[in-house]
This record gives C-alpha cells, structure tokens and sequence, in this order.
C-alpha cells in the first residue's frame, strides 16, 4: 500500500497528489512515469512523474480527472492509501546538449511540461515555455512555471489572460521571431501534438513529442502502447514516451487512443450513479 | 492394496458441460473424488523399473504416491508428491501430460496411460481442503537471496532457499505474483485461488514478495549486492515479449498480442463486472497461432460472449503444439479451426477498427529445422474471415529489462539468458537464473524445475564463499 502524503486541488479538475514511494524517488529523472491502481479493482493507470521530493519519499503526480479512474483516485484524501504504485517506468527524457529550447504544454500537458522546463532551466538551458489553457480558471502553476524558464508565454483560448490563442500561434510566434532553438519539446493532447509538430515542421526545428497510448503492464509485454513512428513499430512504455514528432502517425495513434471510449464512458455512468446512491 | 482395476480406460474425470461452460469462466475439470481417485490408482502395475518417473521433469515419485492413493492415505500421497514438486496442484492441471510422465506409463501402451496429472491433482486438492498444516518457519542461517520474477521458476526457487534457511525476498513487476499463471492461464484452467495459496504458503515459511519492482531498472543487479546485502539472485523473469507478424493492419483496434488480451481477460479481470479494466465484448475473433496460449486465447474470447471464435493456424492438427486436452476442450465448446490457413493481412474500416483478416491457405511441404513439414502458400487461394477482432498468438521473447541494463550478463541471438544447466550460474557469479527467461517459452514444470536446481546450486554456493 502507497500512502498519499499530499493532495492539492490545482483547479476544479486538476489534482496534485504526493505519494510515498521511496524506491521510485530513488530512481526517478525527468521524462519518466509511473503506474498505479488505485484499489484491488482498479486498473492500471500511468501519470508521469512530476518531481520527487527525497526527503519525505514523495513522488508527485498531477493528474485530470478524465474518466472512472482518476476521478476515483482524485477522490482520495492525504492520509489514504493505494493499492499500487511502480516505477519509474520508459526513458528518461533525453537533454543532449541541448543550449537553447522550447517547451510547449497544452492544458494538464503543463504538468508534465513544466518538471522538463525546470530540469533544462535548472542545468543553464535557455527555455522559452509556451502554455496554453482553455481559458484563464484554468491555468495550473503559473508560479512555479516562472520559475522554470527564461521566458513565459501563457495562451488563453478565449483570450481571458496572456495572449489570445493555442499554443501552436504562441509557438509559430517564438519562432518567427527567431528559428534557431536546437528543439522543442511537446506536451499535451495529441491533437495539439499533431499540429505542434506541423509548425516546427515549418522551421525545420527538432520536435520531441511525449505519448500517452493507452497503457497496461509499461513492461513491454503487452503491445497494447504500440504506435508507428517512421514506419516502424514501437512500444511507447519501453522505446518512448518519447519520440520525434515529425515521424508520428498521429491519426493511428488518435484511433488507437480512443478504442475504449464506450466502455470508458459506461464505467463513469457506473460511477456517477453509485456515488449519488450513496449521498 | 486394493484390487487391481484392469480397465484399458482412464476413469473420465467430471467436467462442467462444454455449452455450459463456454459461459462463464469457472473451472473446466471438477476433479475426481475419492472413489473415483482409488479407482485410478488401481490401475497403476507398480512397475519396477518406474518408466513414469523418467518422464517427470522434477522426478515425482510416481509410483509410491499413486500406492498411497489406492491405500487411501491421500495425505500420505500429497507429501509424496511435495517431497520433490512444490506446486502439485498447478502441474496437476497445466503439465502436458501426454509427452511427459503419461508419455513413459506402461499402461500406455495398450489403451490409456494413468491418469497421473489427475492423481497428482487430486491429492493437492484434497490436502487443501482437509489438511490445515501451519508450514514451520524453518530456523534462519542469516543470508539473503533476491529473487526476480514471481512465476513458477522464482516461486519454487525461493520456496526451497526458504525452507534451506535463507531470507528470499521476491520481487516482480506486476501487482501481484504468480506469473504467467495468474496473468496467462485462464481461471477456468488454473483457479488463481490456487496459485494464491500456494503464494501465501511461502509467506508462512518466510518468503517476503516485494510487487511493483521492475528489476533491472527500479534496482540494479549491482544495488542488489552491494547496497541492500544479497548474497546471491536468482532471475526467473520469463519469456513476456509479444510477437507480431508484421503484416499489414496489425495496429487496428481489435488487434491484441494473446499477451494483452490474456492480462486483461484475467490478471486485470476484464470479465467481472467489478473490475474497471476494460475490455470490447467482440463478436467474431480470429485467434492466430495453434499453442497453449492461442486456446486459452480463443477460449476466452468464447466466454466473453463471441459468436464465433476462429483458430488460424499454418500447419495440421498433427502439428499443433497445445496440449492434446486443451485442443480437444476448445473443440467440444465450438471453437472453429482453420488449420493450413496463414493471415496476409488485417482489413480495417474508416475509424480504424477490424472489420475482417485475408487469410492464405497452405499446404505442407517437406520437413524444416524443426522436423515439422514446412508449410508453403498455395498461390490465389486468399480468402477473408470476417471478425472484429484479432489476436496473435504467436509466442513470446524474453524479456530484456534485466540483460539491457546489465551489460556483463551473456545472453545468447534469442535474448535468453545463458546459464549453466547443472546449475543454473550466469555469468555473473552469485547470479543465476533459469525458466523461460533461460528456455525461451517453454512449460511450468520445466520452469519449476530450473528453479529447483538453481536454488540447491545457491546454497552451494553461498555455503562455499563462507
Ligand atoms: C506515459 C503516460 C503518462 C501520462 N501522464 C499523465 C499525467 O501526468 N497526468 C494525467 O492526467 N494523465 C496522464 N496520462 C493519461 C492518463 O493515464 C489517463 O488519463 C488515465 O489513464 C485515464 O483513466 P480514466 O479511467 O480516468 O479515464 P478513461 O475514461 O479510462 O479514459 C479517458 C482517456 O484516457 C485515455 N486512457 C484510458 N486508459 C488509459 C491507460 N491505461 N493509459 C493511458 N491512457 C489511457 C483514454 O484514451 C481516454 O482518452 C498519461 C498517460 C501515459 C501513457
Ligand atoms: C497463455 C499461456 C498458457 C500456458 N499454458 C501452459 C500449460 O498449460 N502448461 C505448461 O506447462 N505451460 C504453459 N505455459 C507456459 C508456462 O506458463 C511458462 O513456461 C512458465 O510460466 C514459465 O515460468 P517462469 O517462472 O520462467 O516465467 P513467468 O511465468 O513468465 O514469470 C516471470 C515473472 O517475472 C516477472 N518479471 C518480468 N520481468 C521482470 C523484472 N524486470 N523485474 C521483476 N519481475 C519481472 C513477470 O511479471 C512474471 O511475473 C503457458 C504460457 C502462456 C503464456
Ligand atoms: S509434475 Fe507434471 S510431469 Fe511430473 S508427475 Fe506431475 S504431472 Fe507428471
Ligand atoms: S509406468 Fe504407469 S503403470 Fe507403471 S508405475 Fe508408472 S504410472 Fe504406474
Ligand atoms: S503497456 Fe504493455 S507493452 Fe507497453
């Protein structure tokens, strides 16, 4: 059992959680995940790891609450126990000897977005990080993403803080100002992903993408993650979560992520339906 | 001794009824009773000579606790069994039989061979039921053993180091140990309430079973000795990489490896209602692949409600590497057998999803490396099955984490680790390893076996460095 050390509500959906987890601290680096079951009926859900903290043993995630899953975890309190927690799993994001980059997070990609920003900040990496929210309730971090880049650029959908637009103008903008950033990495849904890498296609810059396919063991074993990358076929728990976005098959893996929508949505009615029951 | 029973047959073993069955994922085989176990071990000659036995890979003394059975000491028997088998009621249902032990039984030869899995898993059974041993934790001798992987090579590895006196602790990826056998073998083949027991027998005797560890990259080989003080590892992490053919359409949804269609169906238990894993209730499902892993594949499928469920396999019957029961039992609850016939490719619709697979029928041609008759295509003679799902059961590799992030372990082209036979050592000293991770795919005995070996080559070797 993993005990939650920390829970904090980031906004209306988002939740950041620490779960204790010593042997994963120990390990962990930027760009890696975990994968947890909230309880004996659970199914086994990856969240990247979104910092460690060595002293208490935690390891943070942040998390939405999109579906059955999550919403049963971000119910959970300080103090609660999970069932399983095991990690750090993929590769770690690979900085080469990268002088100056871009970080994009799209809504919740931020959380993941924003530990990758530091870690480059951290190591004298000049970062641009370009956010992007629904709209300006939305925004997560926005103290700590300061922190982590020489200059932040927050998009607003609607307009209602930062500039005005997705993530893709805020980035088309950075770089016709100035196209020489030796990469940018990408956070977010892949349909933001998908036209991220069109951009960068444009400017010629190197894109990193982190995957998220649907996932079980993150072992390797059953292929369940696979997506195509130049042709080719690769397990994203073992080869990835990251890969070059400019050889993505994005619309297999857009097909591939939805497979289980209608089972998905049945389990949350479930759900809902029980938790009424019982208030 | 009772009389002898003469009979060419094996005494038929209570199955639940095939279109019954098909339906729910309770077990097939009921097991004997005991008049019917008595029966049975009335047919064994007591052979002097013991031809049974050399077919055992673990040396169960055959004779002797099928005696105790026809004397009714089915206690007797049960700890016959464990003295050189630590799992009988897992090999009871899952060993193949028919080319091991039964293979070698005199009584073969003119009709049926005993029934020497039934007997075996009988008196597991009744010694489950009626025997309430508290297992004695044997007294420790101050080592530590770490064990990587809890499937049956790294259970029996550890439940023997146990009993020698060594603090064994376990570690395994998934949430739960068991391996294969809680994770690939259906419950309606092997009740996980089985391997679970099992699993909990070797808490009494100390065994500790850390879950959630990814060996090899959450813990070094080197962390294992110099930070948290082993003295030796056994790795058993098995052969778990899923094949796939690398024809065209293998990425549309409803195209499984038996690997995640099996995790889901049972370590994830996709079939109960309370389980929120999900999983597609497909209608029509080709199965590729004619192994133990294609029928439990095809037989779940059959059970989460398709209405037709296809076996495609490139070679005959006469080939087929399944055990003969689980072929037949597949036959009997309706699965449909395409043999000569090799998928070309996978038909999708426009969202993605499997709407049917282009099959090419075959004929055998002369003998390959195998010894088995090469199977050829016959030219024009594709064809579609439609289904909505696929999945391809085509073997598994080893599983690399460990030997990619432990450069001075040797394996060999096929990624299996190589290890010693007699002993089990790698190249590593004080490292060793045996099961699938060693064989390739291979069977639970076998894997129990290496574990076996290995953990008596430990003890030796522990007590050497003394
Ligand atoms: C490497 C990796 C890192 C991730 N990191 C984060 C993170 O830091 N924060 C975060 O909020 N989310 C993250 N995700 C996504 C997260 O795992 C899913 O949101 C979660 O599994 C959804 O479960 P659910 O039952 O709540 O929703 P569901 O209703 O089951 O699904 C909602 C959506 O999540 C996707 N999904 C469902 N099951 C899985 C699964 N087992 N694996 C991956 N995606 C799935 C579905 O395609 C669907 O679009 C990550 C995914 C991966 C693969
Ligand atoms: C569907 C199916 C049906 C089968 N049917 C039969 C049958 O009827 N009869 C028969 O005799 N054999 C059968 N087999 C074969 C048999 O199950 C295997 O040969 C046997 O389980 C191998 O045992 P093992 O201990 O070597 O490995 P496994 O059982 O594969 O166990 C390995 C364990 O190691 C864990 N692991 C892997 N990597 C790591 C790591 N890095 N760190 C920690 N843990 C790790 C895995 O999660 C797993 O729990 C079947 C196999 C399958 C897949
Ligand atoms: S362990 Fe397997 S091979 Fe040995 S006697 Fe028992 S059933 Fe036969
Ligand atoms: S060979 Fe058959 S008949 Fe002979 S001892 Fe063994 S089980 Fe009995
Ligand atoms: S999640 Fe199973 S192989 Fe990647």
């Amino acid at each position: 059992m993993y005990k939650i050390l920390k829970k904090r509500d980031l906004n209306e959906s988002n939740v950041l959680m620490e779960i204790e987890a010593p042997r994963v601290v120990k390990k962990a680096l930027p760009g890696q995940f975990v994968i947890l079951r909230v309880d004996e009926n659970g199914e086994r859900i990856p969240l990247t790891i979104a910092g460690v903290d060595h002293e208490t043993g935690g390891v943070r995630v942040i998390f939405q609450k999109v579906g059955y899953s999550t919403t049963l975890l971000g119910e959970k309190n300080e103090g609660d126990y999970i069932c399983d927690f095991a990690g750090p799993l993929g590769k770690p994001t690979d900085f080469e000897d990268f002088k100056k980059v871009i970080v994009v997070g799209g809504g919740l990609g931020c959380a993941i977005a924003y530990p990758i920003a530091k870690a480059l900040f951290d190591k004298g990496v000049e970062v641009d990080l370009v956010v992007g929210f629904k709209t300006k309730d939305l925004i997560i971090l926005e103290d700590e993403m300061k922190e982590a880049a020489t200059r932040l650029h927050i998009m607003t959908d609607d307009g209602s803080y930062g500039k005005k637009g997705f993530t893709t103008d805020g980035l088309d903008a950075v770089l016709a100002e100035d196209p020489n950033y030796d990469a940018v990495f990408v956070f977010g849904p892949p349909i933001m992903m998908k036209f991220i890498a069109q951009v960068t296609k444009k400017y010629g810059v190197k894109t990193i993408v982190s995957m998220n396919p649907i996932m079980i063991d993150g072992t390797g074993m059953c292929g369940g993650c696979r997506i195509t990358v130049g042709g080719e076929t690769k397990f994203a728990c073992v080869d990835g979560p990251d890969f070059d976005g400019h050889l993505v098959d994005w619309d297999e893996f857009m097909r591939r992520s939805a497979m289980y929508k209608e089972q998905e949505a049945e389990a949350m009615a479930k759900h809902k339906c029980r938790m009424e029951g019982m208030s | 001794m009772a009389e002898r029973n003469m009979s060419p047959n094996k005494t038929p073993i209570p199955e639940q009824d095939p279109q019954v069955r098909n339906k729910n994922f309770d077990e097939v085989a009921l097991g004997y009773t005991e008049e019917m176990a008595v029966s049975e071990a009335a047919r064994c000659l007591q052979c002097k000579n013991r031809p049974c036995v050399a077919g055992c890979p673990v040396n169960v003394q055959i004779p002797e606790f099928i005696n105790l059975i026809a004397n009714r000491d089915f206690a007797g028997a049960y700890k016959k069994i464990k003295e050189t088998n630590s799992l009988p009621a897992v090999c009871g249902r899952v060993c193949p039989q028919e080319t091991q032990c039964e293979a070698k039984c005199i009584r073969g030869i003119k009709g049926d061979s005993v029934g020497i899995g039934r007997l075996e898993r009988f008196a597991a059974d009744w010694a489950m039921k009626n025997l309430d041993e508290k297992a004695e934790m044997p007294k420790r001798n101050g080592h530590k053993v770490a064990v990587l992987g809890a499937g049956p090579a790294g259970l029996t590895c550890a439940g023997d180091l146990a009993m020698l006196g060594y603090d064994v602790t376990i570690f395994e990826a998934f949430h739960k140990g068991g391996g294969v056998l809680v994770y690939g073998i259906p419950e309606f083949r092997l009740p996980k309430a089985i391997v679970q027991a099992e699993i909990d027998k070797l808490g009494e005797i100390g065994v500790k079973l850390e879950t959630n560890i990814l060996a090899g990259k959450v813990i070094s080989i080197p962390e294992l000795f110099e930070e948290e003080g082993f003295d030796a590892i056994f790795i058993g992490t098995g052969a778990g990489l899923p094949m796939f053919m690398h024809i065209p359409g293998e990425n549309y949804n409803g195209v499984f490896s038996a690997n995640e269609y099996l995790t889901r169906t049972n370590l994830m238990k996709a079939y109960s209602e309370e389980a929120a894993t999900p999983m597609i209730r497909f209608k029509k499902v080709a199965v590729v692949g004619g192994g133990n892993v294609a029928m439990d594949s095809a037989r779940c499928a059959q059970r989460l409600g398709a209405d037709t469920v296809y076996i495609v396999y490139r070679r005959s019957m006469e080939e087929m590497p399944a055990r003969q029961e689980e072929v037949h039992h597949a036959i009997e609850e309706g699965i449909v057998f395409n043999i000569l016939t090799n998928p070309t490719q996978i038909i999708g619709d426009d969202k993605g999803y499997v709407k049917g697979i282009e099959c090419i029928k075959m004929e055998l041609g002369e003998p390959d490396a195998s010894g088995r008759r090469r199977p050829i295509p016959i030219e024009g003679s594709e064809f579609v099955l439609d289904v909505d799902a696929v999945i391809m059961a085509l073997g598994t590799n080893p599983n690399p984490i460990i030997s990619d992030n432990t450069p001075d372990l040797e394996v060999n082209k096929k990624g299996c680790i190589l290890a010693d036979e007699e002993t089990g050592a790698t190249s590593i000293p004080g490292v060793f390893a045996g099961g699938d991770i060693v064989t390739g795919a291979a069977t639970v005995i076998l894997a129990m076996g290496a574990g076996k070996v290995a953990a008596t080559a430990i003890d030796k070797y522990i007590q050497e460095k003394k």
